[in-house]
């Protein structure tokens, strides 16, 4: 296990560390402290790392991550995992805004609650929060799996492309498009899967899923109120 | 008829100034359909532009220089401030963001061929970096876009530099749109969209609002490149002092100016006519932003819009750009629009000059389509001989200019050089009147 101290030896030295890892690399494990909600840590890893980051990150951390497994033993601001191609990201405690977005990969995990915007503009990956989102979230998704364990904000999955919405608690309110779709045997299998990886203890028989109208896939101007 | 029979004098039919063919054509189209029109390309209105402006050449109080004896060099580096590996172009033209999607992969791959052949940048587009265009493209320039199609770090690891893109001179504020019929089964899986859906890109980043999270966002991009690369950011003319300061303040090394007689390849006529600036309104403004800010010439600005030849190029180097890019005009020196193609524009209702239904995927010059049969007409190999010659021809007139000017860089060029023909060009240029010494808001109204 190699540690690194953020606060003493600065971001360009860790991310240019972790950059210099390739995939034989022997140093494997690393550990983060002082991260004092610094922004952009540990952003575009390329190699099966595993860090840890011991306290709470500022904006964008573990951006664009590829392959590495990161947990973060606190919480994180806006953007976690953005653009995230594979690999995992694990969060201990609550996320801000856009966590996950444009994800096209890997699996994003939540333990506390996610801001607005989770799941922006995903193409791929799963995100799993074991609390609530906030409102858009899923906001023209296009595909991956969103599994949101507690309640969902104000216009869940507006203009949403094809990515499934999996929600066990309220929805307060659907997006234009995003409608209630039947859980059909496939979904408790991807469910079940999800909510084993992300260590959750759910039933997968709880959860209603949302997805596309498909409605507004070719301009109709009857619909153009939705817009 | 009889002399004495004096038939009643008519009034001739007057055709309304307000109301006029082109007008009621439009309002009929829309009765018709029920949706906005679309269509690719730039602002068609005339506004003031740098047709306007004229050069002053060499006189008693400053000498030119030897047209074939006396060097006039061209070259300029882009992304000086914080980049590790600056852009070492030949020339100060670059080719604009135009998306695989949009254009055919032959079209992208003219584009590598023909900028490479003159030394200078290309650049992607919504939708993600192609091989064909990393290949032929000696630098290519990654956009980093609000719909983040196709965005992964292994291409942004391949570009030589990154451009944010937060708008467009044709549709400042508004986000893209590529419809159903050019949603090929290659750009649907590069989007992960469904084939044949209208695809729409959002107008906003979905990670960040405001500039000072745009400081952060490229704090984040220069940290998976390991600053190495140059991070442009491009606007549309709208605010053009603010949105400079504000792009440098985010930390930009380059700062991209799209003035709105830009193209883009698909949007609503009323985005394109009706919102934004000349790209001759925005030169200055900008420019006085870097010096304000004591980074003119450290943070580099490319301005884009409308530009057709070296005399274009030569005025924005002269109202203080570093560089500038095309967009439109590449298109045509590769075929786009073309004569020879005249019978088939008719069919599609059109004529060549005017055809601009890009979003259609029907274009006769196998540019802009997806269309395989229709993409194949177009040689990449010679459509992007002809945009060497052409980018080659421009830099001559540009550097023809310059020697008159008495100047041995381009970059040496300066308002000075210029007069302006109309108030209006005066106004925005902030260069005299010709045969004056003065512009509107010269000393205060
Ligand atoms: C066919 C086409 C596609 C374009 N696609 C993009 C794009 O994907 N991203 C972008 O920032 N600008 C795009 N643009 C705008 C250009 O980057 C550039 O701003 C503009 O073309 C410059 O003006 P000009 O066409 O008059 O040279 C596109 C323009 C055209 C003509």
């Amino acid at each position: 296990m190699q540690t690194y101290d953020l606060t003493e030896k600065g971001l360009r030295g860790l991310n240019s560390i972790l950059h210099a890892q390739h995939e034989e690399t022997n140093q494997v494990s690393w550990e983060v402290v002082n991260p004092r909600g610094s922004h952009a840590i540990a952003v575009g890893l390329d190699a099966p790392l595993e860090v840890t980051i011991k306290g709470s990150t500022g904006y964008y951390c573990a951006g664009m991550n590829q392959g590495a497994a990161i947990r973060v033993e606190g919480s994180v601001g806006p953007g976690v995992a953005e653009n995230m191609m594979s690999g995992s990201v694990v969060v201990e405690g609550d996320a801000s805004q856009y966590a996950g977005a444009t994800g096209h990969g890997g699996l994003l995990v939540i333990k506390g609650n996610a801001s607005s915007r989770c799941g922006i503009s995903m193409k791929g990956i799963d995100i799993v929060v074991h609390g609530n989102v906030g409102h858009m979230s899923a906001f023209m998704a296009q595909a991956g799996n969103l599994v949101v364990c507690g309640d969902a904000g104000d216009a869940l999955g507006d203009s949403i492309y094809e990515a499934r919405l999996f929600v066990r608690g309220s929805v307060k309110s659907l997006g234009a498009d995003c409608v209630e779709k039947e859980v059909l045997p496939e979904h408790v299998g991807i469910l079940k899967d999800l909510l084993e990886r992300a260590d959750l203890h759910a039933r997968p028989e709880e959860f209603r899923r949302y997805g596309s109208a498909r409605k507004l896939y070719n301009f109709d101007i009857d619909n153009v109120a939705d817009y | 008829m009889k002399d004495t029979e004096t038939a009643i004098p008519r009034t001739l039919p007057i055709q309304s100034a307000t109301f006029t063919n082109e007008v009621n054509a439009e309002i009929r189209r829309a009765a018709a359909t029920g949706i906005y029109d679309i269509r690719g390309g730039g602002a068609k209105r005339r506004v003031p532009n740098f047709d306007d402006l004229l050069f002053l050449g060499a006189s008693v109080s400053r000498y030119p220089l030897e047209g074939y004896r006396e060097r006039c060099d061209t070259s300029v580096t882009l992304g000086t401030r914080f980049a590790s590996n600056p852009i070492e172009l030949d020339i100060p033209i670059t080719i604009a963001g135009m998306s695989f999607g949009a254009l055919s992969g032959p079209a992208k791959e003219a584009l590598g061929r023909g900028a490479s052949a003159a030394g200078t940048s290309t650049t992607t587009g919504d939708g993600g970096m192609t091989p064909e265009e990393r290949r032929h493209s000696s630098m290519l320039v990654y956009q980093y876009l609000p719909s983040r199609y196709g965005m992964n770090p292994n291409d942004l690891r391949q570009a030589d530099a990154i451009e944010v893109v937060v708008g467009q001179g044709a549709k400042p504020g508004g986000g893209g749109m590529l419809l159903g019929q050019k949603i090929s089964d290659r750009v649907a899986e590069m989007r992960t969209l469904p084939k044949g859906i209208d695809q729409r890109s959002a107008c906003r980043h979905p990670d960040w609002t405001g500039p000072d999270d745009l400081e952060i966002k490229i704090l984040e991009l220069r940290e998976i490149t390991d600053w190495r690369v140059p991070i442009y950011v491009k606007v549309g003319a709208t605010r053009p002092y603010y949105d400079t300061a504000l792009a440098v303040k985010a930390g930009a090394d380059v700062v991209v100016m799209d003035g709105m007689q830009g193209g883009t390849a698909a949007t609503q006529d009323v985005f394109i006519e009706h919102v934004g600036l000349p790209t001759l309104a925005c030169i200055r403004p900008a420019v006085h932003a870097l010096q304000d800010l004591d980074v003119h010439r450290e943070v580099q600005l490319v301005v884009s819009g409308g530009i057709r030849s070296g005399a274009d190029v030569a005025k924005a180097l002269a109202l203080g750009a570093d560089a500038v890019a095309i967009g439109t005009a590449a298109l045509i020196a590769m075929g786009d629009n073309d004569p020879k193609w005249e019978a088939e524009y008719q069919k599609l209702g059109s004529t060549s000059g005017a055809y601009d239904d890009w979003h259609e995927g029907r274009d006769p010059a196998g540019i802009t389509t997806q269309d395989p049969d229709l993409a194949a007409r177009l040689d990449p190999v010679e459509a992007g001989r002809r945009l060497r010659n052409y980018l080659k021809v421009m830099t001559l007139e540009a550097q023809t200019i310059a020697r008159a000017c008495g100047h041995n860089h381009l970059r040496n060029f300066e308002a000075e050089d210029l007069c302006a023909l109309t108030m209006e060009a005066a106004a925005m240029a902030q260069v005299p009147l010709a045969g004056t010494d003065w512009f509107p808001g010269k000393g205060g109204f």
